[in-house]
């Protein structure tokens, strides 16, 4: 198991290489000189020469991106134009609250997904099963920052029931979450009832009921696990979706996470803020697929030893 | 061809939801296209004394904080909302079905280059890839139009290679090359017209997606500028007066929503009525 992971760890660095070299790119290929683009407008030219001492930017193209990589690795991320604090200051003080909201959704996306999913392939095509599929279709449909903006509407100004926006508590945490997890909810409702009708079609159930076990027992105890593995693998491949979901619907409750960052760095223009959120979500979307694949490893011991 | 999908259309239209969904969208297709026609008011006309009208005889939907009519601003929306989804998808298309049919029928190490780079953007959210590139060419229509062309390329190329590798060794290619055609007589004859289908239905459902992304790209604020109006854009203005006119949130997240629940109907009764077609083929 442990180098299974240590493999797919190592697939992710040329993943890593290429990715922060197009967010690097960002800076040389946005109109202006880098220098510029790095600096408030009106900077001293001592503040210039320290910029362009520190990044190298004389240098060949290539030698600037491994210079940029190495202070990055460092966690050294610039200094935000705009803010004037270190980029990672910034970045620390917003990732837990994107960590908690993306944690929270897909946590309740998953499971409330699973449970309707179970659900819906069980009552096949009844009424049940209509009902829920009309609600997958709004949730894979609607635009989640609209979501967001009726949910306010409604919960926050109409019933006061929870904060409208802001990070005061847990009650601010339950409109963002329910607004993500709609669309994260439909999607994993839909893989997970085509995946029990799938595998509830197979040999082994008619076996299981020769053998004269109750139909729930069947779907509960043996469809289901069988029926997990590809929910796991669209749900591994989807988290980056769910953690692009959380980026908009931050912006909507004005969250101070790193959605909310990057948004209004990208409308300030303050570039070495836009590159970092783009780095970390990036890096955020990676870890996902990983995850996601080592646990399917743990549910299908197949996987881990290539046999595929 | 022609027949063959005029026949699709018939049976897409056959069932209700089919033809609900069509109608609708060619509600919005017409308001789109004959916005300066079908309303009296200019979009960005400002008439401050008539700012936060509730819907009227003469005001449909009310009007904004300005005293704009929100008809008339729906109306045009849909001219930027749909255009810009409509060209990005249409640039999303033509380049995957080029990218992909060099990949699938020359494979080799072209293929390789091609799939590295498709299979490293596949992995991450549409959302995340239109920002990076938004970042690098500035907002505005032709920044998001050129992002989402790119986030959805993967996609297209994706689709076409798989489809032109599954075609290159039927037997009407292998006709056709004893004949002496060329490669690229093939490829634009042969191989291209037999993916279009596919590729056409997939561009559909991506056009509803691609809504939604220049919505939220619009809502950012990172669409279409002021004053020319879109569905996001008018969203994102409307959020400072949550409170007062939820009606300017409303009925453009309704517009977006509705169209892009009738693409996928109608996306869906395309596929079914393609399924029916080719089973009938069949038998």
């Amino acid at each position: 198991m442990f180098t299974y992971v240590l493999k797919r760890l190592l697939t992710l660095v040329p993943v890593f290489l290429a990715v922060s070299f197009v967010i690097f790119m960002i800076l040389h290929l946005i109109p202006g000189n880098p220098v510029d683009n790095l600096l408030r407008v009106g900077s001293s030219p001592d503040m210039r020469a320290e910029i362009e001492a520190k990044y190298g930017l004389d240098r060949p193209l290539l030698v600037q991106y491994v210079i940029w990589l190495f202070h990055v690795l460092q966690g050294d991320l610039g200094t935000a134009i705009v803010a004037r604090r270190p980029v990672a200051t910034i970045i620390g003080g917003a990732l837990p609250y994107s960590l908690q909201l993306g944690g929270a959704a897909l946590l309740f996306s998953s499971t409330l997904g699973i449970l309707l999913g179970i659900v819906a392939a069980w009552f096949r095509d009844r009424w049940p099963d209509q009902a829920i599929m009309g609600g997958v279709l709004l949730g894979s449909t609607l635009p989640s920052f609209w979501m967001g903006l009726l949910f306010i509407l409604f919960f926050a100004v109409w019933l006061g029931w929870f904060p409208v926006s802001g990070v005061r508590g847990w009650q601010s945490l339950v409109l963002p979450v329910l607004t993500i997890g709609f669309g994260g909810t439909a999607l994993v409702t839909r893989v997970t009832r085509v995946a029990m009708v799938d595998a509830g079609g197979r040999d082994f159930v008619l076996l299981l009921h020769a053998k004269g076990l109750s139909p729930l027992r069947i779907a509960l105890g043996h469809v289901l696990r069988v029926a997990l593995l590809p929910v796991v693998t669209i749900l591994s491949l989807r988290i980056g979706w769910i953690l692009g979901g959380a980026v908009t619907v931050e912006v909507v409750f004005a969250r101070p996470g790193l959605g909310t960052t990057l948004i209004k760095a990208l409308s300030q223009h303050d570039y070495p803020v836009v590159q970092a959120c783009l780095l970390m979500l990036s890096v955020a979307v990676m870890l996902g697929t990983l995850i996601g694949d080592v646990l399917q490893a743990l549910l299908d011991p197949r996987m881990r030893h290539g046999h595929r | 061809m022609i027949d063959r999908s005029l026949s699709v259309l018939k049976v897409a239209l056959g069932s209700f939801k089919g033809r609900v969904a069509a109608a609708w969208l060619l509600v919005v297709i017409v308001a789109a296209v004959f916005a300066p026609l079908l309303t009296p008011y200019a979009y960005d006309l400002q008439t401050l004394s008539q700012a936060f009208q509730p819907p009227s005889a003469s005001h449909w939907l009310g009007t904004d904080e300005f005293g704009r009519d929100l008809m008339t601003r729906l109306m045009y929306g849909a001219r930027t909302s749909l255009s810009v989804s409509v060209v990005a998808i249409g640039l999303s298309v033509s380049l995957g079905l080029v990218f992909g049919a060099i990949a699938g029928y020359f494979g080799g190490r072209v293929d390789r280059a091609i799939t590295v780079v498709v299979d490293l953007t596949w992995s991450f959210p549409e959302i995340l890839l239109a920002l990076i590139l938004v970042a690098i060419i500035g907002p505005g229509v032709t920044g998001t139009l050129l992002a989402i062309g790119v986030a959805y390329l993967a996609q297209f190329t994706r689709l076409a290679r798989g489809q032109i590798m599954s075609l290159r060794s039927e037997t009407f290619v292998e006709a056709a090359r004893s004949l002496g055609a060329s490669d690229s007589f093939i490829l634009a004859h042969h191989l291209i017209p037999n993916t279009l289908a596919p590729v056409l239905v997939t561009a559909m459902l991506a056009t509803g997606d691609a809504i939604i992304l220049e919505a939220t790209l619009g809502f950012f604020g990172l669409g279409a500028q002021p004053p020319t109006p879109s569905w996001g854009g008018m969203m994102s203005s409307g959020t400072a007066q949550l409170f007062r006119a939820p009606g300017i949130i409303l009925f453009p997240g309704l517009a977006v929503a509705l169209t892009v629940i009738a693409i996928n109907i109608f996306g869906d009764a395309l596929v079914a009525a393609m399924d029916v077609r080719s089973r009938e083929r069949k038998a």
